[in-house]
């Protein structure tokens, strides 16, 4: 006879062995699609470049020396690699005023919406979803006809005699911001939608009926309550706005490159898949880090629900 | 009664509320008029949907009326936002901060207002012990249980020192027992602080066991305001005297106004005294009012004769319902005592005698 607690050791081995068994397809999903891939990713930063593309089995730490400074082809002094920093530096900057004017144009719509009633918040919500059925690329496009010279918004000022001669937007930065705007915008509505529609408005009557004023009830009130609203719509801007690689390229001409086009350039033209590689791993990096920060901080003064 | 100044705290001057537009639309508050005295605590008294939740929205500023005025000791409150009204809410649903202590929660009015530091601290120690909830002045709002979380409300619509406070069915959430609690507990901090309350409730009981006066209301209108001994006892119409407490209506002739008395003629044909409104004007087709407990049974002859059609206890008091003759239904509420029964069974043939003070007469 089976002690009771024989019975249950064996029930918890059972049960360990089961649980294992289930989460199997999805570990093995995150091992190959994920993990696997970055791993290649960083073992192909640590070789040789091929002469026509691929890595040579031989390591090296090339690439990662390359990623922020740059050899001298005469005298093998290292300096610091102006074009990587200027390029990092351009993409970061974009990125955070991406995600700020996401937030400046997303906030308002997602209280719009939030404050309308049941039915009409529905047509609203699938409005805002409607460009995501476009393929990025030709929304991109979209945004190209209104912004070049002879385009909407130059043709309507130009008729209304604001301006003498086609404003240049296109192919430069505001025309790559206006497009990364446009495309992520959705991207922030929603979470804070989705925060704001659970908002108890009764919180800001309670709060205008103890003397706080409209701004005041907005920043005391309301935004600490969307907050994890704004911190999950600010990270998935600022993640893809980041590494973003068709709407700089379409927009911005390839004058100004970035990020994603020097990577792209690595594993195209340059041939250097290793710093290519090790270039990518910086940009997870730097992602990481920052949205560390970000949670950390915004965690600090925050909101616990429940 | 107890003596209150005759200064007007508030005053609501023909009021309207129209929602919506067109076909649509529908008058939340149809020229209400109401003056509210300072120190008092005064009740709007209705079923939900008669607009008393309304016309406190009004005068806290969440609404703005589609006509007429209130008046704050006489300055017009009506069209200034809700933060510039020196009067604070009680909410249903209480509102609290959920991202703030208990403590945030009742320095937040006196925090918008400015008041320096030391000033809020000392105010907020002052509320918490005034609501007794000193000892989780650090806890968040969502760690408390209902009936505390009622207190902070409390102590945080409270601690700005407002001219009017208003409540907002603020005990139809908690169970009967807190309930009970609540309402000494807030006659208590009424008496305190000294502050004017206006309390909405569609809870008669709550009304007539808190209030110095009472406003009935329906359907956006404000049917009779008076003390609970008036409101209960010299009901004005049929609607507030169903409303509050059961009661017998009658059909009676009336005759001999005067002095607020009149001679009511029943279907019976029996003559009693009933009290009447001033300048009532003599009619055959009026309704006369009885309380149940006003009225007597007995087995002899009385003003009025039925038989008994059903017994119902009810531990304190047995309320008998009696088919009178003349076919109108009537109730009787006797006392108990522990001898056994009432002393009445199912078909008795019987009389039902009405006290010279005990019939009113209506309005309509």
């Amino acid at each position: 006879m089976a002690t009771a607690e024989e019975v249950a050791k064996a029930a918890e081995r059972r049960d360990v062995r089961d649980r294992w068994l289930l989460s199997a397809p999805a570990l093995l999903v995150i091992l190959f699609a994920a993990t696997g891939p970055l791993l290649i990713v960083l073992v192909y930063s640590f070789l040789t470049p091929g002469a026509y593309g691929d890595v040579k089995w031989q390591f090296s730490s090339d690439a990662w020396t390359s990623v922020f400074l740059e050899r001298d082809i005469f005298d093998d002094t290292l300096s610091l690699a102006a074009a990587h920093v200027t390029i990092f530096w351009r993409s970061i900057k974009l990125a955070v005023v991406t995600t700020l004017a996401t937030l400046a144009l997303g906030f308002p719509t997602a209280y719009f919406m939030a404050t309308r009633s049941e039915k009409t918040r529905d047509l609203w919500l699938f409005l805002i979803t409607i460009p995501f059925w476009t393929n990025l690329l030709i929304r991109t496009f979209a945004v190209l006809q209104i912004i070049r010279n002879e385009g909407i918004v130059n043709t309507i000022l130009l008729k209304l005699g604001i301006v003498s001669a086609p404003v240049q937007i296109l192919y430069t930065d505001t025309a790559i911001l206006i497009g990364m705007a446009y495309v992520y915008l959705p991207l922030m509505v929603l979470p804070i939608y989705a925060s704001m529609e659970k908002l108890d408005f009764r919180l800001v009557e309670a709060g205008y009926d103890l003397y706080a004023t409209r701004f005041k009830v907005l920043r005391k009130i309301i935004f600490p309550l969307v907050k994890p609203g704004v911190i999950a719509g600010s990270i998935l801007v600022f993640i893809p706005a980041l590494g973003a690689y068709v709407t700089p390229s379409v927009l911005g001409g390839g004058k100004n490159m970035m990020l994603s086009n020097l990577i792209e350039l690595q594993f195209g033209q340059g041939r250097n898949w290793p710093l290519g590689s090790a270039l990518s791993i910086t940009v997870m990096i730097i992602v990481m880090v920052a949205l560390l920060a970000y949670v950390r901080n915004a965690g600090k003064s925050g909101v616990r629900h429940g | 009664m107890p003596d209150k100044p005759d200064r007007n705290a508030i005053e609501v001057v023909n009021v309207s509320k129209i929602f919506g537009s067109g076909e649509g639309q529908v008058a939340a508050l149809d020229k209400v008029s109401v003056s509210i005295r300072e120190n008092e605590f005064f009740t709007l008294l209705g079923p939900s949907g008669c607009g008393k939740t309304t016309l406190l929205r009004l005068i806290a500023g969440f609404d703005f009326p589609t006509a007429g005025g209130i008046l704050l000791y006489g300055h017009d409150i009506a069209p200034l936002p809700p933060f510039k009204r020196p009067v604070n809410t009680v909410f249903q649903s209480y509102a609290l901060f959920p991202h703030m202590t208990v403590a945030d929660n009742i320095g937040f009015g006196l925090e918008m207002l400015g008041k320096p530091k030391a000033e809020i601290k000392a105010r907020v120690a002052e509320m918490l012990k005034l609501v007794k909830m000193e000892a989780l002045a650090g806890r968040r709002t969502g760690q408390i249980s209902g009936g505390q979380q009622q207190r902070v409300a409390l102590a945080r619509a409270l601690a700005p020192q407002p001219k009017v406070l208003l409540l907002d069915e603020p005990l139809s959430a908690l169970d009967y027992k807190l309930r009970k609690e609540m309402q000494i507990e807030l006659k208590r901090l009424q008496h305190e602080t000294g502050i004017t309350f206006i309390f909405v409730t569609h809870d008669q009981e709550e009304a007539l066991t808190m209030s110095d006066r009472i406003a009935v209301m329906s359907s956006g209108k404000i049917l009779q305001v008076g003390s609970p001994w008036d409101i209960y006892d010299k009901p004005a119409e049929r609607f507030v005297a169903d409303f509050i407490g059961e009661t017998n209506f009658l059909t009676a002739a009336i005759s001999g106004v005067g002095n607020g008395k009149a001679r009511a003629t029943l279907k019976s044909g029996t003559t009693i005294e009933a009290t009447v409104a001033e300048g009532f004007q003599p009619k055959d087709n009026a309704t006369v009012v009885v309380r149940p407990e006003h009225a007597k049974l007995t087995k002899d002859k009385g003003d009025l004769s039925g038989t008994v059609e059903n017994i119902v206890y009810f531990g304190t008091d047995t309320h008998i319902h009696v088919q009178l003759d003349s076919g109108e239904a009537f109730t009787v509420r006797q006392q108990n005592t522990r001898s056994a029964g009432c002393g009445f069974e199912r078909g008795d043939k019987v009389g039902i005698m009405i006290g010279n003070d005990a019939a009113q007469v209506l309005r309509d």
